[in-house]
């Protein structure tokens, strides 16, 4: 079997638990994914599983909106994947798409923004995704032909320049922020709304089902031809600008595709927040997410959802927590680091390794292997 | 925009600029050895910065000076000003050799993607600036009045400080100190050897490791001679002080050329000077923002820095 083959063949070659899904027939596979899902949704009353769930539930946090926390990190997650798991590109500022995805809905439906449109939520939604896309086509045209380190330190930039900007105009309204956002649409029977303030449920569960839509569409695009073109580019860019791949239009397509998914991450915590301001979308935020998903495992769907739900969920977890007669919280980062270290020095490839990439790996460490 | 501002205060904010971007440079120099010999962004130097401010604030804690006492005589300050330093570089060296040998070396073992570097980094840095924040509650810490300014001398409406002149003058002595070192010993050939091809440099006799330790090493002695420059031109610091800063030290060296020392220097004066000038234009809440703009309006036209990479690339 040719290199080729091997890297566009999909199931993994092995054991292991994946390698075993993978051996499934069709139906038996997409049951299993459909229990998942479920899972994910029960995931609201895991507190009242008996000795597991209080383990489980975040003590000093609301545990629904604990949940809701982790379903836009995983958002933000699985776009970050596409720029950097996928197309390899470096992008330090990712937080500037959430930005501006947050501050369209903002300015559109928010009673303090200066255009007074007050839209209501779901109506800003297609708006602020075509908006962040434009913002991420607007900052990759003249950025993608850097590489590596140089495209880092630009997208940091940029998410600088918007986080100045946000706080700074006053069109922006700076750390005043906007409040009365208004929150999803919906009514329950007895005309309470389903999304209100108090119950954090519904928003994650909101947040779930845009997951769901957002990793069948993602895992489609890496299928395509769009996704055998990001692997060459990431792989060697040269190559594959050879092999006639049109490398800076897929950057693009990446680039514009994360924006966007970070925008509708955007979207989500101003809708369930009902305020903001410029504090909300600090650098730390970007590099934050990265880690989630260089962690969970660079290139894989699956890793990006555990990396973003951990670095979500490990803070919030060991807030309220008493370790020796102290609050873990002013802990929570330092512990947070080592953990990082850890499991970037145990498992490098991420907790749960792309098979492509780590096919790719093998066999380049072969072509280079008589030294 | 206020050009008559930046017109009229020209000289004062080039002088002003000038040491600022000197510290830029002296910070920018680890970001750009790392990167040369290992082609990773230590993300942790910033930490090793913020290490070395707070080395020499507790050294001269030691001798009972807060930020309250009153100056001491001349004689002494030039003790605590060289103690401080030295202090401050030895505690940053010693952080970024540890930083190595637990967040990059056990990867380099494992032969880890070289996102996973980023990632290890990102880790130390968060541990250093988290335990330190810890340990100081988050506080701002203030720094003794060792160094009064005072007008060297005058130029027109430009009053260069004392400060301002020794900044500037330490920068470059450490500069052609270090650029000798590079170019004319023995460490320094193992440095640009195994810049330029580290197998190769290992199969030619260069232990690999000890020169990364090197690098390391050399980078966090700038870094806390920097801290302690900073500490004197800002006058306090905090547990997340290198953060900002580091952001804009690394531009610094992309800009000059990452991986290139005599670059860092270029992009740090730059930067320093482009700072100043764009906060007297557009308020000084906008500096950022001309800091990047410059970055990318020069990375369209020189996509790889202003003088281009080359630690062992241009002259062997």
């Amino acid at each position: 079997m040719t290199t080729v083959q091997t890297i566009l063949r999909w199931r993994g070659p092995d054991g292991g638990v994946r390698g075993w899904f993978g051996r499934q027939p069709r139906l038996v596979r997409w049951t299993l994914l459909a229990a998942i899902a479920a899972g994910a949704y029960a995931l609201p009353y895991v507190g009242e599983v008996p000795v597991i769930g209080p383990q489980i539930v975040t003590e000093g946090v609301d545990w629904r909106t604990a949940l809701f926390n982790i379903s836009y990190f995983v958002l933000l997650a699985l776009g970050l994947n596409v720029v950097v798991g996928f197309a390899g590109l470096l992008d330090l500022g990712y937080v500037g798409f959430f930005a501006v995805g947050a501050y369209t809905v903002a300015l559109l439906a928010s009673p303090n923004s200066d255009f007074k449109t007050n839209w209501p939520w779901l109506a800003t939604v297609p708006v602020a995704i075509v908006i962040t896309m434009i913002s991420g086509v607007l900052l990759g045209w003249p950025t993608l032909r850097l590489r590596g380190d140089y495209l880092a330190i630009v997208t940091l930039g940029f998410a600088e320049i918007i986080r100045i900007f946000a706080e700074n105009t006053t069109l922006l309204r700076g750390d005043r922020g906007f409040s009365g956002i208004p929150h999803p649409p919906g009514k329950h029977a007895d005309g309470t709304p389903i999304f209100g303030v108090r119950d954090a449920g519904p928003y994650y569960w909101l947040g779930v089902s845009l997951i769901i839509v957002i990793v069948l569409a993602i895992r489609n695009l890496d299928r395509s031809r769009v996704g055998r073109s990001w692997l060459a580019i990431r792989e060697d860019e040269d190559a594959a600008a050879i092999m006639g791949v049109r490398t800076f239009k897929y950057k693009l397509w990446a680039f514009a595709i994360g924006a966007c998914v970070g925008g509708l991450g955007g979207v989500m915590f101003a809708g369930q927040n009902g305020f903001m301001n410029s504090a909300s979308f600090q650098i730390q935020f970007s590099v934050l997410i990265l880690a989630g998903v260089v962690m969970g495992g660079s290139g894989n769907i699956a890793g990006a959802i555990l990396g973003g739900a951990l670095i979500s969920y490990i803070p919030d977890r060991l807030r309220g927590v008493e370790i020796a007669g102290q609050d873990a919280f002013q802990y929570r980062f330092l512990m947070f680091g080592i953990a990082i270290i850890l499991i970037m020095i145990f498992r490098p490839q991420g907790l749960i390794p792309s098979r492509r990439r780590a096919m790719e790996l093998k066999d380049r460490a072969k072509e280079v292997a008589p030294q | 925009m206020h050009f008559d501002d930046l017109a009229h205060n020209w000289g004062p904010l080039t002088a002003s600029g000038l040491a600022q971007g000197a510290i830029y440079a002296l910070f920018a120099l680890g970001y750009t050895l790392v990167y040369g010999v290992l082609r990773l962004i230590n993300f942790a130097h910033s930490e090793v910065f913020m290490v070395g401010s707070y080395a020499a604030l507790i050294t001269w804690g030691f001798f009972g000076l807060d930020e309250n006492s009153a100056t001491p005589p001349a004689t002494e300050v030039i003790g605590y000003v060289v103690l401080g330093v030295l202090v401050a570089a030895a505690i940053s060296g010693i952080t970024a050799l540890v930083v190595e040998l637990v967040a990059y070396r056990p990867l380099r073992r494992h032969n880890a993607p070289p996102l996973a570097f980023l990632i290890t980094a990102i880790g130390a840095s968060l541990v250093i600036s988290e335990a330190v924040g810890v340990a100081t509650h988050r506080n701002q810490r203030g720094v003794p009045p060792l160094i009064q300014p005072a007008d060297a001398f005058t130029i027109g409406n430009t009053h260069v400080t004392n400060l301002e002149i020794l900044i500037i003058l330490l920068t470059l002595v450490m500069m052609v100190g270090l650029d000798r070192f590079i170019n004319r010993t023995r460490l320094g050939r193992g440095i640009r050897a195994v810049a330029q091809s580290p197998d190769t440099a290992a199969l030619m006799g260069v232990n690999k490791d000890r020169v990364i330790s090197l690098v390391f090493l050399i980078g966090g002695l700038m870094a806390g001679i920097a801290a302690v420059m900073y500490l004197f031109k800002i006058g306090t610091t905090r547990y997340d002080a290198g953060f900002s800063l580091g952001i804009a030290a690394f531009t610094a060296a992309v800009l000059g050329g990452i991986g290139n020392l005599r670059g860092a220097v270029v992009g740090g004066i730059i930067i320093g000077l482009f700072e100043n000038y764009g906060s007297a234009l557009f308020g000084s809440n906008y500096r950022n923002v001309v800091t990047f703009v410059v970055l990318i309006v020069i990375l369209m036209f020189r996509p790889s820095g202003i003088l281009g990479e080359a630690l062992g690339r241009a002259r062997a």
